[in-house]
């Protein structure tokens, strides 16, 4: 936040909050665009989606203790500082693929983790939507918020139950800890805009993952009949195709969405289990300002709103509005939803009830 | 009676009895006997069935009658609080200026964010409610410091300047009463192995509990409570006929808003601290569970659900390994381990655990609550077919036809 205490916002400091808003707002507009995505296909709204992006996150401690696990080994060439012989603890892995490849892979614990969390998301999501909110199309959106909302309470309390209640620190990769200077390849002064990587690589990573899914809705078969479904469900399936099953593979693939962007975020913010609820109500904002059921005003109200928050937490902004970094979104949210109702880019007749 | 037909006077008597005698209907169990934990007559606990009560009969207001689901009325309790607090902080310890403030200013708060919330419906409703508590929640913790107390809360100081309170006594501590009848004094009485405790605090909020039931079934009845049943069951239509339907909700929304106000005044006056957390969003979810729990639109469900969630979290949270061991004792060895590993994590510190399993299955199971499952198992045994206008007045399926 070097930029920050600037008494008067320089282009430097204009281009650092920019990036510094850039790794929430993929956050948000990953997290949107899952809900997003369920909402348009299957007209529910889930509440229970930032529990989604928390079991993402915690599929990364998995998957790292998992690596790690260890047995204890006597080591007689050295002793502890009581003179017993030392105890070390060896990852079972040194002696499945030997040391150096060993800790490579538990160094990349965190991106390998997005391989692991793909299929576990897209069994979670299909087995919520087959188990549960299948059975509440036909009930009001009031039933829907409090059985989704039930369940997030159910997932979290259970991951709180296995991790523990205390943030998991998970870091990295050894390549991309640490910060590099991001001004001084753009030109501007050394040391103004500092940028840690990881978050650039979280906003490379979103950024592909939002190219991934509007290119497979755009460019195949199946992602086809689900936007004609999403357009008129009733028609689709008069024409014989199973839409509900193509939509029930889409709640899995929303679920992978949110369970990767969780992965991804574990070494920005450690992950513990309100993770999710934190971040849902900030997605439910970033829906409604980009327009319920449009994909594209999820994403672009998503890395708005992080720019805007970030902006918001400049300090020359704070002297002249103290707190606006807590608020900013809410207000935002009122005004959009008060002026232009459709949000940024809401289609019509979407929960126009 | 009291403007009430035979059915509304017997549940209103139900409630002044059921309140009471709350003191030795919680009490059940003796002292000394293992079931003691289970008893929930004790006065803090007590105080908390009747605040949440009036709270749940609030929201119902809106969300049983109107349909409006609001996530955000954590902030007019909030908001109540810290009208309280601060009404001891500067006038008196006397409760009635505190808890008069936190209505009026929870009616006013509530009145602007209605206002704008109520421009919209359905699902952008309960997000707009929720962004405005968050909101609320936010503030309160950081920039409003100076008048929430952030993250430390507030509580009467003894350096406050009380002015309509003489000058306390040296050596003592500022304590909320009602002309001179302190709230946590207390009368108990013991009857061979029972303690019961009579609170002073209670039967106050208590009171304030029937009169706000009292309101609640006279606004369910009146011609007022028809017109939000129409908005529940068809606005179009209720368009159609001429009748803007925005004055209407947004007076349930006010008047639920004060009855947050009036639930978050009576916390102040019972534990004399008010804190930001009171505003968070879990709060609000929390009087969402207690409504639907017990039953939204019907008029006891809520207390009920407020009292079921209550007593459990209490109760629940209390129990630990060492007494879930006691409990299984009699099993053999392994089964008694294998019991308490299963029970356990629903147990202490997995409470919310089961409620959010417990919230889960009533909602899927039965929308409308205990009091239509009451009514199910009610018609189980009498063979004459109920009609609409029986039991579970406003339960989702009997709306319509009120509103016709």
């Amino acid at each position: 936040m070097r930029g920050g205490s600037f008494g008067v916002p320089t282009m430097e400091a204009f281009i650092l909050q920019i990036v510094n808003g850039l790794d929430k707002g993929s956050a948000y507009a990953l997290i949107a665009l899952g809900l997003t995505l369920i909402f348009g296909t299957l007209g529910v709204v889930n509440f229970a989606h930032g529990a989604l992006f928390m079991i993402g996150a915690f599929c990364a401690v998995t998957l790292s203790r998992l690596l790690t696990a260890s047995k204890t080994v006597i080591d007689e060439t050295k002793t502890d500082f009581l003179g017993n012989p030392a105890k070390t603890e060896v990852p079972y892995l040194y002696d499945i693929v030997g040391v150096d490849a060993a800790n490579v892979i538990i160094d990349w614990a965190v991106p390998l983790s997005i391989l692991f969390a793909i299929p576990v998301m897209m069994l979670i999501g299909v087995a919520i939507e087959r188990g549960l909110i299948r059975h509440f199309y036909k009930r009001a959106h009031a039933d829907q918020i409090l059985v989704t909302f039930g369940l997030a309470i159910v997932l979290q309390e259970l991951i709180k139950y296995f991790y523990g209640a205390n943030p998991i620190p998970t870091p990295a990769p050894d390549a991309f800890r640490g910060s590099f200077d991001f001004g001084a390849m753009l030109g501007f002064d050394p040391n103004v805009i500092i940028y840690p990587y990881w978050r650039l690589v979280y906003f490379g990573f979103a950024a592909v993952v939002i190219g991934g899914v509007f290119a497979f809705l755009r460019f195949t078969t199946f992602g086809m009949v689900v936007r004609a479904g999403m357009a008129d469900r009733e028609t689709v399936g008069l024409l014989g195709i199973n839409i509900d099953k193509r939509f029930t593979i889409m709640f899995g693939l929303a679920a992978a969405v949110a369970g990767v962007a969780g992965v991804m975020y574990t070494p920005i913010n450690s992950p513990n289990y309100h993770m999710g609820m934190d971040f849902l109500v900030l997605s439910f904002v970033v829906v409604v300002v980009g327009g319920m059921g449009s994909l594209v005003g999820a994403v672009l109200a998503g890395f708005l709103l992080g720019i805007l928050e970030s902006f918001a937490s400049m300090s020359a902004v704070l002297d002249v509005l103290p707190g606006i970094n807590q608020i900013i979104l809410y207000v935002v949210a009122i005004i959009i939803l008060l002026t232009r109702p459709r949000g940024l880019m809401g289609r019509a007749g979407v929960m126009e009830d | 009676m009291l403007g009430l037909n035979s059915r509304d006077l017997q549940l209103l008597l139900l409630v002044i009895a059921l309140t009471a005698f709350a003191p030795f209907l919680l009490n059940p169990f003796p002292v000394d006997s293992s079931l003691a934990q289970f008893n929930g007559g004790y006065p803090d606990l007590m105080q908390r069935f009747v605040i949440f009560g009036i709270f749940a009969i609030g929201f119902n207001i809106l969300f049983g009658l109107t349909g409006y689901l609001s996530f955000g009325h954590a902030a007019f309790l909030g908001a109540g609080s810290y009208a309280a607090i601060w009404m001891m902080k500067l006038l008196t310890m006397n409760i009635i200026p505190a808890v008069t403030l936190s209505i009026i200013v929870a009616g006013l708060f509530s009145l602007a964010v209605g206002y704008i919330s109520l421009r919209r419906s359905g699902i952008y409703f309960s997000i707009l409610t929720l962004a405005f508590a968050q909101m609320s929640y936010s503030l309160a913790y950081s920039v409003l410091t100076p008048i929430t107390g952030g993250e430390t809360g507030l509580q009467p100081k003894i350096s406050d300047p009380r002015i309509l309170d003489g000058p306390l006594a040296a050596g003592a501590s500022p304590r909320a009463s009602l002309f001179g009848l302190e709230m946590s004094s207390s009368y108990e009485l013991a009857l061979g192995g029972w303690v019961f405790t009579f609170n002073v605090g209670y039967y106050i909020a208590a009171i304030l509990m029937v009169i706000s039931f009292y309101v609640a079934i006279r606004i369910f009845r009146s011609p007022f409570g028809l017109m939000l049943r129409a908005v529940k069951s068809n606005q179009n239509r209720l368009g159609y006929t001429g009748v803007s339907s925005k004055p209407y909700t947004l007076a349930a929304f006010v008047i639920s808003g004060m009855y947050a106000g009036l639930a978050g005044g009576l916390l102040v006056a019972m534990d004399s601290q008010a804190g930001a957390e009171r505003m968070f969003w879990t709060a609000s979810g929390e009087v969402v569970l207690m409504t639907i729990l017990g039953g939204a639109g019907t008029l006891i469900g809520p207390v009920l659900g407020a009292g079921l969630i209550k007593y459990l979290e209490n109760i629940i949270s209390k129990i630990n390994e060492t007494v879930l061991t006691g409990w299984f004792s009699w099993m053999p060895e392994g089964l008694q381990d294998a019991v308490v590993a299963m029970v356990y994590p629903f147990v202490g510190k997995g409470w919310h655990l089961t409620l959010g399993l417990m919230f889960m299955m009533v909602v899927i199971f039965l929308p409308g609550g205990l009091m239509e499952g009451l009514s199910r198992i009610g018609n189980l045994f009498s063979r004459k077919p109920k009609t609409s206008t029986d039991a579970d007045d406003g339960a989702a399926n009997s709306a319509p036809k009120a509103a016709e």
